[in-house]
Protein backbone atom coordinates (compact mmCIF):
# COMPACT_ATOMS: atom_id res chain seq x y z
CA UNK A 1 0.00 0.00 0.00
CA UNK A 2 1.50 3.60 -0.59
CA UNK A 3 2.37 5.56 1.92
CA UNK A 4 1.24 9.27 1.44
CA UNK A 5 2.41 10.23 4.28
CA UNK A 6 4.62 9.60 7.50
CA UNK A 7 6.33 10.90 10.38
CA UNK A 8 8.48 9.89 13.35
CA UNK A 9 8.54 10.71 17.00
CA UNK A 10 10.83 9.83 19.53
CA UNK A 11 10.47 11.10 23.17
CA UNK A 12 11.82 10.37 26.67
CA UNK A 13 9.34 8.20 28.71
CA UNK A 14 8.20 11.13 31.18
CA UNK A 15 4.27 11.16 31.60
CA UNK A 16 4.12 14.90 30.62
CA UNK A 17 4.70 13.67 27.31
CA UNK A 18 1.50 11.86 27.38
CA UNK A 19 -0.38 14.59 26.33
CA UNK A 20 2.38 15.72 23.18
CA UNK A 21 2.47 11.91 21.95
CA UNK A 22 -1.29 12.17 21.35
CA UNK A 23 -1.54 15.88 20.48
CA UNK A 24 1.04 15.06 18.06
CA UNK A 25 -0.43 11.74 16.10
CA UNK A 26 -3.40 13.89 15.87
CA UNK A 27 -2.35 16.93 14.59
CA UNK A 28 -0.22 14.78 12.20
CA UNK A 29 -4.28 12.40 11.40
CA UNK A 30 -5.81 16.04 10.68
CA UNK A 31 -4.77 15.64 7.24
CA UNK A 32 -7.25 12.72 7.02
CA UNK A 33 -10.29 15.17 7.67
CA UNK A 34 -11.58 13.15 10.50
CA UNK A 35 -14.86 13.70 12.59
CA UNK A 36 -14.29 15.00 15.94
CA UNK A 37 -15.64 11.31 17.55
CA UNK A 38 -12.99 9.78 14.84
CA UNK A 39 -10.00 12.35 16.14
CA UNK A 40 -10.95 11.58 20.12
CA UNK A 41 -10.83 7.99 19.28
CA UNK A 42 -7.21 8.43 17.86
CA UNK A 43 -6.11 10.45 20.63
CA UNK A 44 -7.34 8.48 23.18
CA UNK A 45 -5.85 5.10 21.65
CA UNK A 46 -2.47 6.84 21.01
CA UNK A 47 -2.63 8.05 25.14
CA UNK A 48 -3.11 4.64 26.58
CA UNK A 49 -0.38 2.99 23.99
CA UNK A 50 1.91 5.56 25.35
CA UNK A 51 1.15 5.53 28.57
CA UNK A 52 1.64 1.90 28.99
CA UNK A 53 5.16 2.29 27.60
CA UNK A 54 5.44 4.91 30.65
CA UNK A 55 3.96 3.17 33.02
CA UNK A 56 4.61 -0.49 32.46
CA UNK A 57 7.65 -0.68 29.62
CA UNK A 58 10.06 1.34 31.84
CA UNK A 59 8.18 1.58 35.64
CA UNK A 60 10.55 3.82 37.67
CA UNK A 61 13.47 3.84 34.65
CA UNK A 62 12.89 6.55 31.86
CA UNK A 63 13.70 4.86 28.54
CA UNK A 64 12.55 6.40 24.74
CA UNK A 65 9.25 5.74 23.21
CA UNK A 66 9.12 6.06 19.39
CA UNK A 67 6.11 6.59 17.77
CA UNK A 68 6.26 5.79 13.40
CA UNK A 69 2.84 7.25 12.23
CA UNK A 70 1.42 6.84 8.54
CA UNK A 71 -1.26 7.77 6.42
CA UNK A 72 -2.10 5.25 3.54
CA UNK A 73 -3.57 5.69 0.19
CA UNK A 74 -6.71 4.86 1.88
CA UNK A 75 -7.37 7.18 3.99
CA UNK A 76 -6.15 4.52 6.59
CA UNK A 77 -3.82 5.38 9.17
CA UNK A 78 -1.31 3.12 11.09
CA UNK A 79 0.72 4.22 14.30
CA UNK A 80 3.47 2.11 15.91
CA UNK A 81 4.85 2.84 18.83
CA UNK A 82 7.51 1.08 19.96
CA UNK A 83 9.94 0.93 23.49
CA UNK A 84 12.75 -0.85 25.02
CA UNK A 85 11.29 -1.48 28.11
CA UNK A 86 10.27 -4.30 30.30
CA UNK A 87 8.41 -6.31 27.45
CA UNK A 88 5.26 -8.44 27.88
CA UNK A 89 5.56 -12.37 29.11
CA UNK A 90 1.96 -13.06 28.46
CA UNK A 91 0.13 -10.95 25.56
CA UNK A 92 -2.86 -12.60 25.43
CA UNK A 93 -3.55 -12.00 29.24
CA UNK A 94 -2.10 -8.57 28.97
CA UNK A 95 -4.94 -7.53 26.60
CA UNK A 96 -7.69 -9.12 28.79
CA UNK A 97 -9.98 -6.26 29.80
CA UNK A 98 -9.80 -5.31 33.80
CA UNK A 99 -6.33 -7.37 33.73
CA UNK A 100 -3.52 -4.99 35.57
CA UNK A 101 -0.41 -5.56 37.22
CA UNK A 102 -1.25 -2.29 39.23
CA UNK A 103 -1.93 -3.04 42.73
CA UNK A 104 -3.00 0.43 43.81
CA UNK A 105 -6.40 0.42 42.55
CA UNK A 106 -5.65 3.45 40.56
CA UNK A 107 -5.13 1.78 36.90
CA UNK A 108 -8.31 0.22 35.72
CA UNK A 109 -6.81 -2.64 33.15
CA UNK A 110 -8.80 -1.16 30.49
CA UNK A 111 -5.97 0.37 28.32
CA UNK A 112 -5.65 -2.55 25.68
CA UNK A 113 -9.43 -2.87 26.00
CA UNK A 114 -9.87 1.18 24.66
CA UNK A 115 -7.44 0.54 22.17
CA UNK A 116 -9.10 -2.43 20.83
CA UNK A 117 -12.65 -0.59 20.76
CA UNK A 118 -11.64 2.77 19.30
CA UNK A 119 -8.93 1.36 16.72
CA UNK A 120 -9.97 -0.83 13.77
CA UNK A 121 -6.69 -3.15 14.12
CA UNK A 122 -4.30 -3.80 17.11
CA UNK A 123 -1.28 -5.69 16.87
CA UNK A 124 1.21 -6.32 20.09
CA UNK A 125 4.27 -7.95 19.86
CA UNK A 126 6.52 -8.22 22.86
CA UNK A 127 9.75 -9.81 23.82
CA UNK A 128 10.81 -9.52 27.82
CA UNK A 129 13.75 -8.11 28.39
CA UNK A 130 13.53 -6.38 24.93
CA UNK A 131 10.48 -4.42 24.58
CA UNK A 132 6.70 -3.90 23.04
CA UNK A 133 5.72 -2.18 20.10
CA UNK A 134 1.91 -1.22 19.27
CA UNK A 135 0.39 -1.14 16.22
CA UNK A 136 -2.65 0.86 15.95
CA UNK A 137 -4.68 0.94 12.28
CA UNK A 138 -7.53 2.96 12.04
CA UNK A 139 -9.47 3.99 8.22
CA UNK A 140 -10.32 7.66 8.34
CA UNK A 141 -13.89 8.15 7.38
CA UNK A 142 -13.44 11.77 6.23
CA UNK A 143 -16.12 14.37 6.80
CA UNK A 144 -16.31 14.87 2.96
CA UNK A 145 -17.16 11.39 2.35
CA UNK A 146 -20.24 11.39 4.44
CA UNK B 1 6.93 21.72 34.26
CA UNK B 2 6.54 21.26 37.79
CA UNK B 3 3.93 22.58 40.25
CA UNK B 4 4.05 25.92 37.76
CA UNK B 5 0.43 25.03 36.36
CA UNK B 6 -2.66 25.59 38.49
CA UNK B 7 -4.42 22.62 39.46
CA UNK B 8 -7.15 21.63 36.79
CA UNK B 9 -9.74 21.38 39.09
CA UNK B 10 -12.43 23.27 41.34
CA UNK B 11 -13.44 21.27 45.00
CA UNK B 12 -16.13 22.24 47.24
CA UNK B 13 -18.18 20.95 49.93
CA UNK B 14 -22.03 21.74 50.20
CA UNK B 15 -24.42 20.14 52.85
CA UNK B 16 -23.54 16.38 52.33
CA UNK B 17 -22.00 16.41 48.93
CA UNK B 18 -18.67 16.94 47.94
CA UNK B 19 -18.17 18.57 43.90
CA UNK B 20 -15.11 17.94 42.10
CA UNK B 21 -15.31 20.33 38.48
CA UNK B 22 -12.32 18.50 36.89
CA UNK B 23 -10.92 20.57 33.79
CA UNK B 24 -8.90 20.11 30.64
CA UNK B 25 -7.59 16.66 29.74
CA UNK B 26 -7.61 13.66 32.22
CA UNK B 27 -4.43 11.54 31.45
CA UNK B 28 -2.15 9.19 33.58
CA UNK B 29 0.07 12.50 34.20
CA UNK B 30 -2.47 14.74 35.94
CA UNK B 31 -4.87 11.94 37.35
CA UNK B 32 -1.97 11.93 40.09
CA UNK B 33 -2.46 15.15 42.01
CA UNK B 34 -6.56 14.88 41.14
CA UNK B 35 -6.72 11.63 43.42
CA UNK B 36 -4.30 13.05 46.08
CA UNK B 37 -6.76 16.57 46.46
CA UNK B 38 -10.04 15.06 46.17
CA UNK B 39 -9.45 11.84 48.59
CA UNK B 40 -7.73 14.61 50.99
CA UNK B 41 -11.44 16.54 50.80
CA UNK B 42 -13.09 12.92 50.73
CA UNK B 43 -11.49 11.47 54.16
CA UNK B 44 -11.69 15.34 55.61
CA UNK B 45 -15.95 15.78 55.20
CA UNK B 46 -16.68 11.80 54.58
CA UNK B 47 -19.77 13.22 52.51
CA UNK B 48 -23.09 11.15 51.27
CA UNK B 49 -21.97 11.65 47.61
CA UNK B 50 -19.17 12.88 45.40
CA UNK B 51 -20.09 14.70 42.32
CA UNK B 52 -17.36 14.37 39.74
CA UNK B 53 -18.48 17.02 37.40
CA UNK B 54 -16.64 16.58 33.54
CA UNK B 55 -18.19 19.63 31.60
CA UNK B 56 -14.76 21.07 31.26
CA UNK B 57 -12.82 17.81 30.49
CA UNK B 58 -11.68 17.70 26.71
CA UNK B 59 -10.53 14.67 26.43
CA UNK B 60 -10.15 11.33 29.46
CA UNK B 61 -8.54 7.56 28.94
CA UNK B 62 -8.50 4.99 31.10
CA UNK B 63 -6.39 6.67 33.72
CA UNK B 64 -9.97 8.57 34.40
CA UNK B 65 -11.92 5.65 34.73
CA UNK B 66 -9.30 4.24 37.10
CA UNK B 67 -9.81 7.60 39.15
CA UNK B 68 -13.35 7.22 39.64
CA UNK B 69 -13.29 3.57 40.44
CA UNK B 70 -10.72 4.65 43.12
CA UNK B 71 -12.79 7.50 44.80
CA UNK B 72 -15.77 4.84 44.47
CA UNK B 73 -13.66 2.11 46.42
CA UNK B 74 -13.13 5.33 48.90
CA UNK B 75 -16.51 6.63 49.36
CA UNK B 76 -18.07 3.70 49.45
CA UNK B 77 -15.90 2.68 53.30
CA UNK B 78 -18.72 5.10 54.79
CA UNK B 79 -21.33 3.86 52.02
CA UNK B 80 -21.00 6.73 50.31
CA UNK B 81 -22.55 7.24 46.21
CA UNK B 82 -20.60 8.77 43.18
CA UNK B 83 -22.13 10.87 40.87
CA UNK B 84 -21.06 11.79 36.90
CA UNK B 85 -21.95 15.50 35.49
CA UNK B 86 -22.26 16.35 32.14
CA UNK B 87 -19.30 14.33 30.30
CA UNK B 88 -18.76 15.17 26.75
CA UNK B 89 -19.84 12.59 24.42
CA UNK B 90 -16.06 11.20 23.83
CA UNK B 91 -16.01 11.02 27.30
CA UNK B 92 -18.74 8.94 27.64
CA UNK B 93 -17.65 6.42 25.27
CA UNK B 94 -14.71 5.78 27.39
CA UNK B 95 -16.85 5.32 30.68
CA UNK B 96 -19.43 3.04 28.71
CA UNK B 97 -16.96 0.81 27.95
CA UNK B 98 -15.90 0.73 31.10
CA UNK B 99 -19.10 0.02 32.57
CA UNK B 100 -18.95 2.66 35.13
CA UNK B 101 -22.79 3.27 34.76
CA UNK B 102 -22.57 0.42 36.69
CA UNK B 103 -21.14 2.01 40.06
CA UNK B 104 -22.09 5.28 39.43
CA UNK B 105 -25.18 7.17 37.92
CA UNK B 106 -24.19 9.45 35.15
CA UNK B 107 -26.66 12.99 34.93
CA UNK B 108 -26.56 15.03 31.86
CA UNK B 109 -27.27 18.68 33.75
CA UNK B 110 -25.48 21.32 36.09
CA UNK B 111 -25.09 19.29 39.92
CA UNK B 112 -27.94 20.50 41.72
CA UNK B 113 -27.72 24.07 44.12
CA UNK B 114 -29.89 24.26 47.16
CA UNK B 115 -32.17 21.32 47.06
CA UNK B 116 -33.17 21.61 43.00
CA UNK B 117 -34.19 18.70 41.39
CA UNK B 118 -33.67 19.85 37.64
CA UNK B 119 -31.03 16.77 37.09
CA UNK B 120 -32.30 14.03 34.89
CA UNK B 121 -31.00 10.55 34.20
CA UNK B 122 -29.22 10.65 31.11
CA UNK B 123 -28.51 7.25 28.37
CA UNK B 124 -25.05 6.32 28.38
Amino acid sequence: MKVCNEMKLSFPSRSANEAFARTAVSAFAAALDPTIEELADLKTAVSEAVTNAIVHAYQEQIGMVYIHAKILENSRIVIRIRDKGCGIADVKQAMEPLYTTCTTGERSGLGFAVMEAFMDKVKVRSQVGRGTTVTLEKTILSKGAE
Amino acid sequence: MKGDKAMPLKLYAEENKVVACLMGEIDHHGAGRLREEIDGMLERMRPDTLILDFREVTFMDSSGIGLVMGRYRLIRQWNGAVEIHNPAPSIKKVMRLAGLDRIASIHASPPAKGGSTEKTEAQV
